[in-house]
């Protein structure tokens, strides 16, 4: 995808903090759900749905669209509120979250939404099936598939076996169609990456795996649609990003806070979050081009 | 005597009857529905020719991915290529899978739905030498409790061969289970097989049967010789073969029970959750009748030859006989 205009940065980050708001909403009516890493990610999933990803809202099920597999499934109400400003479904229904009878799962379910790519929750198992997707398209379509399976992860879930395991074989089958990005937020349930278990310089520990590696602040769209292009140009190597975010952005209260892990606000923080956002919203509007 | 219809092995009560191990079966089966759709791709999870992918690996190798020791990441590549429309054939240890990675096949596989095929290869005691903790005897247990997942236990090679070649051409996800030991062959090519339908392989050749035995797996040779000895001493026997554990194909299962009134269940897995567990669940809402089960009892395996192991877990000729002679005693009419 090509540069972006100053223009079109503003419209992202617009589209991003309504996209927060809407996190915000769905969490206080939902009344339980995961707040911190769905608001760091939002800048993330706007970029990929609102320019880099190639897909179509109005026919899902389009074959060469490509592939987004979300293995943190605990921050879907972030991939729930993209969708739906994207079109995938009624903004109305993001209300429903975690609610009986709801499409919208407490975490990603794709027998009732089968335009998700998969079920997810369970940590550790997204980038498998993320490079089952990539082996399958170049099987199908040979090396020069010019499909992007793109693979979201936690660092947390760096935790899990299964992860490693997934880093290992992707190295070996030279995956250029596969591009990882993980959310490097610091954060997990019980406290600090760094604390619990700590996973170093990831990107280090990546690279010898055989992967192309990118640094970047997770929340600069530059840098995040900069790098997503120079990974789509690497020939033998899959690749991953990883994106410094900001657990819970964009709402000063929340930001960098564990607690905020796996937890929603209540009413009254939901207000206070909103006016916050609602604020921020009228600033991007404001500036000068 | 043999049920005719099913044109079995004729010369399975032979002392020379034909042996081939269960995992053949399976190898052939894929490499014979490769050549048939190629869509079907091949994971193993660095056990390639144990499990008797190799037949498969060699001639498409461009289908075939080595997963290397790690069976979690084996079932999830799996699943990833099934939504892309791939029909992944996986392979490992039935210890390791479905074993090591039951929650990735859970929620990857069986929640997702997609067509994967786990073949789960040295299953049972009778893996013999190696032990206990490859001796998986727990795995029907923990693949017939997923939603969506069908459960296959063939009793031969041949029988496994024209289950690999029928479940892949199925969309649900379906777990093989397959024995490392040479296998007494029962049945022939001519034998019809479908996936959920049961088989009486063994019936009286006048009358009623007073008892059913019902076996899943290579135990349903134990099955066969127990039904053809007792049948000279007068008792009149019907042998099923349930090679579909799940669906369980109950129109059949209660059938047997309403002539019989007396069920033996046979399988090389621990009793609880099992194929017996099975039955019992499906005879005790629609047709009770006393049920003895032939299987582990919640016990771990152990080294040993697979002849001795049978016998010390009770699932021998002797133990079958036992359990006949005490549902006829239970029977109540």
């Amino acid at each position: 995808m090509e540069n972006l205009t100053d223009t079109k940065v503003k419209e992202l980050e617009i589209q991003a903090n309504d996209i927060r708001e809407s996190i915000i909403e769905m969490l206080v009516e939902a009344g339980s759900g995961h707040t911190a890493g769905p608001l760091g990610m939002a800048d993330i999933f706007t970029l990929l749905y609102f320019h880099a990803m190639k897909h179509d809202p109005k026919n899902p099920e389009w074959p060469d669209r490509d592939r987004l597999v979300l293995s943190n499934g605990h921050i879907c109400p972030v991939l729930y509120a993209t969708m739906a400003h994207a079109g995938y479904m009624p903004m109305d229904e993001l209300k429903t979250l975690r609610k009986f009878g709801s499409r919208l799962q407490g975490h990603p379910h794709r027998e009732y939404m089968p335009w998700l790519e998969n079920s997810s929750g369970p940590l550790g198992a997204g980038l498998s099936q993320a490079i089952g997707m990539a082996l399958a398209d170049r099987m199908n379509n040979g090396v020069s598939t010019n499909k992007t399976i793109y693979a979201l992860l936690s660092d947390g879930e760096h935790d899990e076996g299964n992860t490693w395991e997934a880093v290992l074989l992707a190295g070996k089958e030279k995956l250029r169609n596969l591009l990882a990005i993980v959310d490097r937020n610091n954060i997990q349930i019980d406290g600090p990456t760094e604390k619990i278990m700590p996973l170093g310089d990831l990107g280090l520990k990546y690279e010898q795996f055989g992967w192309h590696v990118q640094e970047i602040d997770g929340h600069n769209f530059n840098e995040i649609n900069d790098a997503i292009n120079r990974a789509k140009a690497v020939y033998d190597k899959p690749s991953v990003i990883i994106a410094r975010t900001i657990p819970g952005k964009g709402v000063k209260e929340f930001e960098r806070d564990y607690r905020w892990h796996g937890v929603p606000p209540n009413k009254e923080q939901g207000e206070m979050a909103l006016k916050e956002l609602r604020a921020l919203g009228e600033k991007i509007k404001s500036k000068q081009e | 005597m043999l049920n005719q219809s099913l044109k079995l092995n004729t010369k399975v009560f032979n002392e020379d009857v034909e042996q081939i191990p269960i995992r053949q079966g399976f190898g052939e089966g894929l490499l014979a529905a490769g050549i048939e759709n190629e869509n079907i791709v091949g994971l193993c999870a660095d056990l390639t020719e144990s499990t008797k992918m190799n037949l498969f690996a060699e001639k498409f190798p461009e289908r075939f991915i080595e997963i290397g020791v790690a069976e979690q990441n084996l079932a999830t590549v799996a699943s990833g290529m099934a939504a892309m429309g791939k029909i992944p054939f996986v392979s490992s240890y039935a210890m390791f899978s479905p074993g090591r990675n039951w929650e990735q096949i859970r929620t990857t596989i069986c929640y997702n739905d997609r067509p994967v095929k786990i073949a789960g290869s040295h299953a049972g005691v009778s893996v013999g030498p190696d032990g206990g903790t490859h001796q998986a005897i727990e795995d029907i247990a923990i693949t017939r409790v997923m939603p969506n997942m069908v459960v296959i236990s063939p009793c031969d090679a041949i029988e496994a061969k024209k289950a690999t070649m029928a479940c892949a051409k199925t969309k649900e996800p379906t777990y093989l289970r397959l024995a490392r030991e040479k296998t007494p062959i029962i049945t022939t090519t001519d034998t019809p097989f479908e996936i959920g339908r049961a088989q009486i392989v063994f019936t009286p050749e006048i009358g009623l049967a007073q008892v059913g035995i019902i076996a899943t797996g290579a135990l349903l040779y134990k099955a066969l010789i127990v039904a053809h000895n007792l049948e000279k001493k007068g008792i009149k026997i019907k042998v099923m073969n349930l090679s579909t554990i799940k669906p369980l194909d109950t129109e059949a299962i209660i059938a047997l029970a309403k002539e019989t009134k007396a069920i033996v269940t046979v399988e090389e897995h621990q009793i609880a959750g099992g194929m017996g567990s099975a039955i019992a669940e499906c005879l005790v809402q629609n047709y009770p009748v006393p049920i003895e089960f032939i299987g582990v009892k919640n016990k771990f395996g152990q080294s040993g030859t697979p002849a001795e192991l049978i016998e010390h877990y009770e699932m021998g000729v002797s133990h079958i006989i036992s359990a006949v002679e005490k549902v006829l005693k239970r029977k109540l009419v």
